[in-house]
């Protein structure tokens, strides 16, 4: 099976070759609106007011990105105009901010709009439009379905992606262990534990307990006390910040020392591991895919040092300890890529084709070894994270990366 | 003038007229306006007809908010709840149950009329602040029961629902956009000639003297608790049917959707608009729909702060919204006239 499909997309990528190749024979300049001898229009949406108004920063900085690209020249001599508007993070409002940028503004694609409802009600209507959706900031799995979606591509790991990556460590390391897992009764936790069960495959059975807990709810504690009690000695944690920290506290208020590993969205040292406390958490596990703007140890990193130069010149009130701008970064980096890629055949076609045949790409702020790589059948550009431990006061990455597809 | 009157309609001689033309335009006027809405979708883009629909179902929940408070004077800050119950009424028929898009609205009418209804009983004994903060709480903890479990193979949960859009019927040379804007405007216009009615007739009365004074009106012979929860009722009802052309027209439903934020919008609308002026609810809709667009233009971090000062000018401006403005220009109008 795995061999088919191996011969397949061998098949696309040397088929995309020859189109690449033969376009540049051609060397024919084709558009679609949105793209022009001069200019490139790319449409974006973020929530720069209400309640997800933290996230603007990755908007902000992707449009830094795009000052700097066009003031070294742009790509292939086009400059890139960012039409970025604000959804206030209601999904109605996306779907008019998404119709006004397809429709009055005239577009090539939209790019990095984020959330995940408010992503999901525009995905049909860019999908009839034919539109390009293309990297999503959003960590559902479902911007990974290139049957029925061909025009919506995700870009950051899944939570399923996420999830496989910690069984595929748990199988490793500890084969005889009983999970326990604490989960966030809505698409995150849903998706997180889907990803679980998928990555244990036949060993799913390793997993003794399961307890969902709702955002309403004021504590976890009852919960933790109930995975203690089922024998468990892996706690995996599928929770949001602050219920993160009410589960480390807690296990160690009732002296259980399970192994314990905690999602990505939740690693704030500030957020998360402080108000739990620094001596509780040594040794917990997550896993991480973008290099942190706070860690010094990427001081003298190549990609690092294009970045804070990057900051310093074109976003200097940025700040760089906010993962949003690291990730709004990478993604207007990939976005660049893909339109470099596409050469003079700025077709909205030809975007997608582009955006799905990306080979081993390394954005300057994704952890090293890590590489985005698409094909026809396969719309996750990032599938690899590096496991990372609580040691002092920080996360300290350690082992390989691990990519997440199954079977590997 | 009764003295309620007087606190809606504070220092305004043109209002003391004939309570009909405190409450709409004048026939000129509306046909004017309706020709207006009628022509303008064909010279325009799509995007811009979506607008228009946002526009009329968004000054149908207006409405429907102007009913309730400019009509029987009870506040609701929790007009999204019944727009959330419209919309996955609508969305869930559609969906799952392959009900005509058109038939889904009056169940959805009748559906959110009854929840209205049955709030309105308990609610019936809280008034002023109380009662806003009863519907507040409503409006909060709707997005959260959309989200419960056993709901969630019907509303898809956190997910929400796509919904399809509806094709012109008959094979008319028209797109789904401009078929759903006439379709939207031909339910407007009956919702509004419904609601002019309605508060010109008996009920529409009662209404008003219980607004202006609740011991007077009942002793007068009107039964205070049945039009209350009636105003309440209604009020649900329309805000039912934005919700489904909402619903429709947006093409998705999720808890998101529908949160304090949408609330508070139709409130402004309403204020905006100028309470009590049902003409005024397009304007206020109006308001909601394109000011934060301009603003947003303005400066894009501030774009929240920038809406504030525009509403601040509006309140300080013109206090009674739209409808002190209507007036200013009918005035300004005939004095011209008589120069």
């Amino acid at each position: 099976m795995t061999a088919v499909r191996f011969q397949v997309a061998t098949l696309w990528v040397a088929f995309a070759l020859c189109t690449a190749m033969s376009s540049e024979v051609l060397a024919q300049k084709k558009y679609d609106s949105g793209a022009s001898d001069t200019e490139i229009k790319i449409g974006n949406i973020m929530p720069y007011s209400g309640p997800a108004s933290a996230y603007a920063a990755i908007g902000k900085a992707e449009e830094a990105y795009f000052n700097k690209i066009n003031a070294e020249g742009g790509i292939n001599g086009r400059k890139i105009k960012f039409i970025s508007y604000d959804d206030a993070y209601s999904p109605p409002k996306t779907v008019e901010q998404a119709r006004k940028l397809v429709e009055s503004d005239g577009v090539l694609l939209i790019f990095g709009s984020l959330g995940t409802s408010t992503n999901s009600a525009i995905r049909k209507y860019m999908n009839e439009k034919k539109v390009p959706q293309l990297f999503v900031a959003s960590g559902a799995s479902k911007w990974n379905e290139p049957k029925q979606y061909p025009w919506t591509m995700g870009w950051q790991p899944s939570y399923q992606s996420e999830a496989r990556i910690y069984a595929k460590y748990i199988m490793k390391e500890r084969p005889q262990a009983k999970i326990g897992v604490l989960y966030q009764n809505d698409d995150f936790g849903k998706d997180y534990l889907k990803g679980l069960k998928d990555g244990l495959g036949a060993k799913a059975s390793m997993i003794v307990l399961e307890e969902a807990y709702n955002t309403s709810e004021p504590a976890v504690d009852e919960h933790v006390v109930k995975l203690k009690a089922s024998g468990a000695d892996v706690f995996i944690s599928i929770t949001t910040p602050k219920f993160t920290a009410q589960g480390i506290k807690k296990a160690a208020e009732i002296n259980w020392h399970p192994v314990q590993i905690i999602s990505n969205v939740s690693t704030s040292v500030g957020g998360v591991i402080e108000p739990a406390g620094f001596e509780i958490s040594q040794g917990i596990l997550s896993a991480s895919y973008t290099k942190d703007g706070s860690d010094p140890q990427w001081d003298a990193d190549d990609g690092m040092k294009k970045f804070y130069n990057f900051l310093a010149q074109y976003d200097p009130k940025a700040n760089k300890l906010d993962a949003g701008v690291a990730f709004g970064y990478a993604a207007a980096q990939t976005m660049v890529k893909v339109l470099q890629m596409c050469g003079n055949d700025l077709t909205r076609e030809n975007v997608m084709k582009q955006a799905a045949s990306l080979k081993d790409f390394a954005p300057d702020t994704l952890l090293p070894g890590i590489k985005i790589n698409t094909a026809p059948d396969n719309f996750a550009p990032i599938e690899q994270l590096q496991m990372m431990r609580f040691k002092g006061r920080k996360w300290e990455l350690f082992g390989d990366i691990i990519s997440s597809e199954l079977g590997q | 003038m009764s003295a309620a009157e007087e606190v809606v309609a504070e220092g305004h001689e043109a209002v003391e007229a004939v309570p009909k033309r405190a409450m709409t335009l004048g026939t000129g006027t509306s046909l004017l306006v309706l020709a207006a809405l009628l022509i303008v979708p064909v010279f325009v883009k799509n995007f811009i007809i979506f607008q228009m629909t946002m526009l009329l179902i968004y000054g149908l929940a207006v409405l429907a908010l102007n009913i309730l408070t400019g009509g029987s004077g009870q506040f609701s800050l929790g007009q999204s709840a019944f727009y959330a119950v419209g919309a996955y009424t609508s969305a869930v028929l559609m969906e799952h149950a392959n009900i005509n898009y058109a038939l889904t609205i009056p169940i959805s009418a009748a559906v959110c009329f009854a929840f209205g209804y049955l709030f309105g009983k308990p609610a019936l004994r809280l008034s002023g602040v109380y009662l806003a903060l009863a519907t507040f709480a409503l409006a909060t903890a709707m997005p959260q029961l959309l989200k419960l479990n056993f709901l969630e193979h019907w509303t898809g949960g956190v997910q929400g629902l796509v919904v399809t859009k509806p094709d012109a019927p008959f094979g008319l040379p028209m797109s789904q956009d401009m078929w759903l804007y006439y379709f939207t405007l031909v339910v407007t216009v009956a919702i509004y000639i419904f609601s002019v009615n309605l508060l010109r007739s008996r009920s529409g009365r009662a209404f008003m003297a219980i607004r202006d004074n609740e011991i007077a009106a009942s002793s007068m012979g009107v039964n205070v608790a049945l039009y209350k929860t009636l105003a309440f009722g209604v009020s649900a009802g329309i805000t039912g049917v934005a919700g489904s052309l909402g619903a429709i027209a947006v093409q998705f439903v999720a808890p998101d959707s529908y949160t304090i934020t949408l609330a508070i919008s139709l409130f402004l609308g309403m204020v905006v608009g100028g309470v009590g002026w049902l003409p005024g609810s397009f304007v206020g809709a109006a308001f909601i729909i394109f000011v934060p667009n301009m603003a947003e233009s303005i400066s894009k971090g501030l774009s929240g702060a920038v809406f504030g000062v525009l509403l601040f000018l509006v309140i300080y401006l013109v206090p009674h919204g739209a409808r002190q403005a209507a007036i200013l220009g009918q005035q300004l109008a005939g004095k011209l006239r008589k120069n």
